[in-house]
């Protein structure tokens, strides 16, 4: 019977193309809105996520923003790891520089820093060797860059051994970078990158002090973090006199709970206005559907009368208006793949139709059907036979 | 086999009553082919519409092959309508998007028959009324005369204890009309109950039997 009534209801939809159709697109805008916006924003927010894991999800920063005279010295950092080796840390300062190699030139940013950073950071070497302890220690000239400098100013990837200048003082490359394949390296371009000892980078730039403003720290685990959180703001506080405001800790965890948040209640608000052009998708079914048991008042007569019962022609016509919505539903989805996939090539980031927000598409769709297909399929059901019978449409 | 006691309906229309059926008797046996004449606003399709369980009497006893149908409620009026009843209508009413073979097969699906006997009995029915070369076709690409045993087929596709038609000849010309005609009295010959609804006298004498109605009143003619 169900099979029956799918046959007639593909029928009567396809009998009645343009005005199928138009029904239809109320449902196709609005499963395009919702599965386009949610997958935009979920895609967005799994290649930031990405981005930011890459950072290290175990990672502190720590800022110095007041040293009450008492400023920190890589000194003081090496102590603390001796300390409590529960945790890596390393300092960071970042300059500008003019980079040449032979006749080319170009703007470089320097980062001055010491061996525990490649792991902090999770930067891995593809050729040469990152920096070593001994680098700082002695303060050799030696610079480890990535592949955007490598190619770019220097011409070719492997030039380890290589010469630069970084503001006319010459470093000797003795590490390349792996290529960063992250969605946000790729839309907005590397930038040309080298790193050097924290020692070196003092002698490269005068606007940097011996002082450590900046510094990084990241352990195995969440629990070693979180003893390594509270250890750090130990002995901040006891060295900056108690005052709270003279530094700042970032827990990388916690941009990420926060960043969760946002998003998932950008995923919501989007969702919930592409739900209401659902809505009146349905709406306009149900009209259709009303215009539709009217005209076909002797058709439900004649079923009556040769013998189909109220939930028969209910049935046919719940499916007929569940027809309507779910194909308007599967349009619309293939649509939302084409036109994630446009906006894939044109961005540079891969948006792909989110799974859980389709089937949600679907779900809803089905639920509209069967809502706004309801009333009028129990209209024609009530009809009385010979009332039918003599209706002339 | 068809009992009718004292039957009465009564519409309102627009204040007034309007006695359609006014106690009306009759018993029509098994094989009978009967035909039903009376003049407009007679009380024919009212007489009908009871007859074929489309409505229901005000007062009165109907029983149809032994069966109480005057207490019957909705879904049971419609599985007898289904299974015991075949109507030809004056209009024909086939519905129009579905070609000749599904309108003949219907009344099966709502029996819920298996496909295959659905379709021998559906080739079965239109072999019957010569028109299963015109299977494939929607009534509007049929003539009067064979959208009328299109239905005619979909009427005894169900092997019905009744076949009730209503003015069958009615949007005919004569010579069509002749010819369902000639099908009645072969499903006669067949031992089928035929009960024939009209105004036409012509058409009302070549029933064996002629019962005459006349202001919702029912009377034996001949």
């Amino acid at each position: 019977m169900v099979g029956q009534s799918v046959k007639m209801a593909l029928k009567s939809v396809l009998s009645n193309k343009m005005r199928s159709f138009l029904t239809m697109l109320g449902i196709i805008i609005g499963v395009v809105a919702l599965v386009v916006l949610v997958s935009l924003v979920s895609g967005a927010t799994t290649s930031v996520t990405d981005e930011i894991n890459n950072l290290g999800s175990n990672l502190l920063t720590v800022s110095v923003s007041d040293n009450k005279g008492k400023p920190m010295k890589l000194e003081d950092l090496r102590v603390w790891m001796e300390e409590d080796p529960i945790a890596l840390t390393a300092p960071l300062s970042q300059l500008e520089a003019t980079g040449k190699y032979g006749t080319e030139s170009d703007s470089v940013q320097v980062h001055g820093t010491t061996a525990p950073y490649a792991q902090i950071q999770k930067l891995e070497v593809s050729r040469g060797r990152w920096l070593k302890t001994t680098d700082v220690d002695q303060v050799n000239y030696v610079a480890v860059v990535n592949t955007a400098l490598a190619e770019e100013l220097v011409g070719y990837k492997d030039c380890v051994g290589e010469s630069i200048s970084l503001n006319g003082m010459r470093f000797t490359i003795v590490g390349v970078l792996e290529e960063e394949d992250s969605a946000m390296a790729a839309m907005m371009g590397e930038q040309m990158t080298a790193y050097i000892p924290y020692t070196a980078a003092l002698r490269v730039s005068d606007q940097i002090s011996s002082e450590v403003t900046t510094f990084y720290i990241a352990s195995e685990d969440e629990k070693s973090m979180d003893r390594a959180e509270a250890r750090v703001k130990a002995l901040l506080m006891e060295r900056f006199d108690e005052d709270e405001d003279a530094f700042t800790v970032i827990n990388q965890s916690e941009i990420m709970d926060a960043l969760g948040s946002v998003t998932a209640t950008l995923s919501l608000l989007l969702g919930g206005i592409a739900a209401i052009s659902l809505l009146v998708g349905g709406i306009g079914i149900m009209n259709i559907m009303l215009v539709s048991v009217t005209e076909r008042t002797r058709e439900i007569g004649i079923r009556k009368a040769i013998g189909a019962g109220r939930g028969v022609i209910m049935l046919q016509f719940l499916i007929e208006a569940l027809t309507i919505s779910l194909i308007g539903c599967l349009i619309g989805i293939l649509l939302s793949w084409g036109i994630l996939a446009v906006i894939s090539a044109v961005g540079g980031m891969a948006f792909g139709v989110n799974g859980t927000v389709a089937l949600a598409a679907i779900a809803f769709s089905l639920g509209i059907g069967v809502l706004f297909g309801l009333y009028p399929a129990n209209k024609a059901a009530k009809k009385a036979p010979i009332e039918a019978l003599r209706y002339d449409g | 086999m068809i009992v009718f006691k004292e039957v009465s309906k009564v519409y309102h229309i627009g204040g007034e009553e309007v006695r359609a059926l006014d106690r009306a008797s009759m018993h029509i046996r098994k094989g009978e082919f009967v035909s039903i004449v009376g003049p407009s606003g007679s009380g024919k399709s009212t007489l009908m519409n009871i007859m074929g369980c489309l409505d229901v009497a005000d007062s009165g006893e109907y029983r149809l092959d032994g069966q109480p149908v005057d207490r019957y409620r909705e879904w049971e009026l419609t599985a007898v309508r289904n299974r015991k009843i075949g109507f030809i209508f004056q209009n024909f009413n086939l519905i129009p998007k579905l070609t000749a073979w599904e309108n003949v097969e219907l009344p099966l699906i709502y029996q819920k028959i298996s496909r295959e006997e659905r379709q021998r009995r559906t080739a079965e029915a239109l072999e019957r009324v010569e028109l299963l070369n015109r299977a494939r076709h929607r009534p509007a690409q049929l003539s009067g005369g064979q959208q009328q045993r299109v239905a005619i087929a979909r009427a005894l596709v169900t092997k019905p204890s009744l076949f009730l038609a209503d003015e069958p000849t009615g949007n005919l010309d004569s010579r069509t009309g002749e010819e369902i005609m000639r099908i009645f009295h072969e499903l006669h010959g067949q031992g089928n109950t035929i009960v024939l609804i009209t105004h036409d006298r012509d058409i009302a004498v070549q029933a064996a039997r002629q019962i005459g109605i006349h202001d919702g009143k029912v009377k034996e003619v001949g």
